[in-house]
């Protein structure tokens, strides 16, 4: 037993064994299919550009991967003129 | 007619080549008669292993393309002669195997051996997939520690899909060695514990490999870990393994160097 334990810090070797469970379930699922956040990315931007010209370097796509849930956060920044329209929209 | 046998892991380093020399040690040590078949192209390792790296002459590539004779490549152990090498090419690159040249040479081994024991290459490519093609078992090789685990479940999944066994619809065996394992660690809660690696991967146990300098003292004389020194907890780990291949039931445990000190003996279902 660590001493560190007692104060309610978790064994390494747990979070590693919790890590890898996570994000083994997630490639297991995966496997021999696309990848879902490539996809999800295009289709997403494909939307947007449609209506407002974007630069994809303006762009942030986040994936979090939890046991019962992931979320994508999909942050666009769009140019000075849209989000003035949008705002009052 | 032999059972044919891939070692692997997907990460490198782990211990494949080790493991290779010591389970095909210990089943000639035992009697069967053994090849270990070397499919790392251009890194060859397992001739030195074995100690027979001055008496390369030709290797599996000359075979493939049949520039060579099976019996001529074939090294004979000196000290061991049940068992035989076939050592990679070391100089061409894995291209130069064939599908049709490696499944020639496969089907030739398999009427002369009791065992053929082929040493898969890292990765997930070309040289990982032909190593295990033509397998009736694998043994996975996995340290306790997330990149080994992550990269053992990859080849787990290729093992399921890319062999031939698997193409045909049948079950492919399979069976883990936790190779570089220290009970203290994993006591502590440092280390990945032997249930926490069964559970993520789930696959049979064939053995559990302390971390031991007596591997590391094998290699550098170029002997097997189980011929080298036969006591030592490594190659009593691996002369387990060889008899559970052969389907004897042994109690499984965690062997020690030390004598009395880590000595925690405990009994687990083997594979």
């Amino acid at each position: 037993m660590n001493i560190f334990n007692l104060f309610g810090r978790r064994p390494s070797a747990r979070v590693a064994s919790d890590r890898l469970k996570l994000i083994l379930a997630h490639e297991r699922s995966g496997r021999g299919g696309s990848d879902l956040v490539l996809v999800l990315r295009e289709e997403i931007l494909a939307v947007i550009e449609r209506h407002v010209a974007v630069e994809r370097d303006k762009v942030q796509i986040r994936l979090e991967r939890g046991f019962g849930v992931s979320t994508l956060g999909v942050d666009i920044e769009l140019p000075v003129t849209v989000g003035g329209g949008l705002a009052a929209a | 007619m032999a059972k044919v046998l891939v070692v692997t892991s997907g990460k490198g380093g782990v211990g494949k080549t080790t493991t290779t020399a010591a389970l095909g040690a210990a089943l000639a040590q035992g009697g069967a008669s053994v090849a270990v078949v070397d499919f790392d192209v251009g890194l060859r390792n397992l001739d030195l292993v074995m100690g027979a790296e001055r008496r390369v002459v030709y290797d599996l590539i000359n075979v493939v393309n049949g520039d060579a004779k099976l019996n001529q490549a074939l090294i004979r152990d000196k000290r061991l002669d049940t068992l035989h090498l076939l050592p990679a090419s070391q100089t061409r690159d894995k291209d130069a195997l064939t599908d049709e040249g490696v499944a020639k040479v496969m089907d030739e081994l398999r009427e002369k051996f009791d065992w053929v024991i082929c040493d898969s290459p890292a990765g997930i490519e070309r040289g990982a997939t032909l190593a295990m093609r033509h397998a009736d078992l694998a043994v996975v090789v996995t340290n306790p520690e997330v990149s080994s685990v992550r990269d053992s479940d990859r080849i787990i999944g290729l093992l399921d899909s890319k062999t031939l066994k698997a193409e045909r619809g049948e079950k492919m065996e399979k069976h883990l060695i936790l190779s570089r394992y220290d009970p203290a660690r994993a006591d502590r809660g440092d280390m990945l514990k032997i249930d926490d690696v069964l559970e993520i991967l789930s696959i049979p146990l064939l053995a559990i490999v302390p971390e031991s300098l007596e591997v590391l003292r094998a290699s550098n004389v170029g002997c097997p870990v189980t011929m080298n020194n036969p006591l030592s907890a490594p190659a009593r780990a691996y002369i387990d393994a060889a008899r559970r291949l052969k389907g004897e039931t042994v109690a499984m445990s965690v062997p020690s160097d030390k004598k009395s000190l880590i000595n925690k003996l405990f009994t687990r279902r083997a594979a």
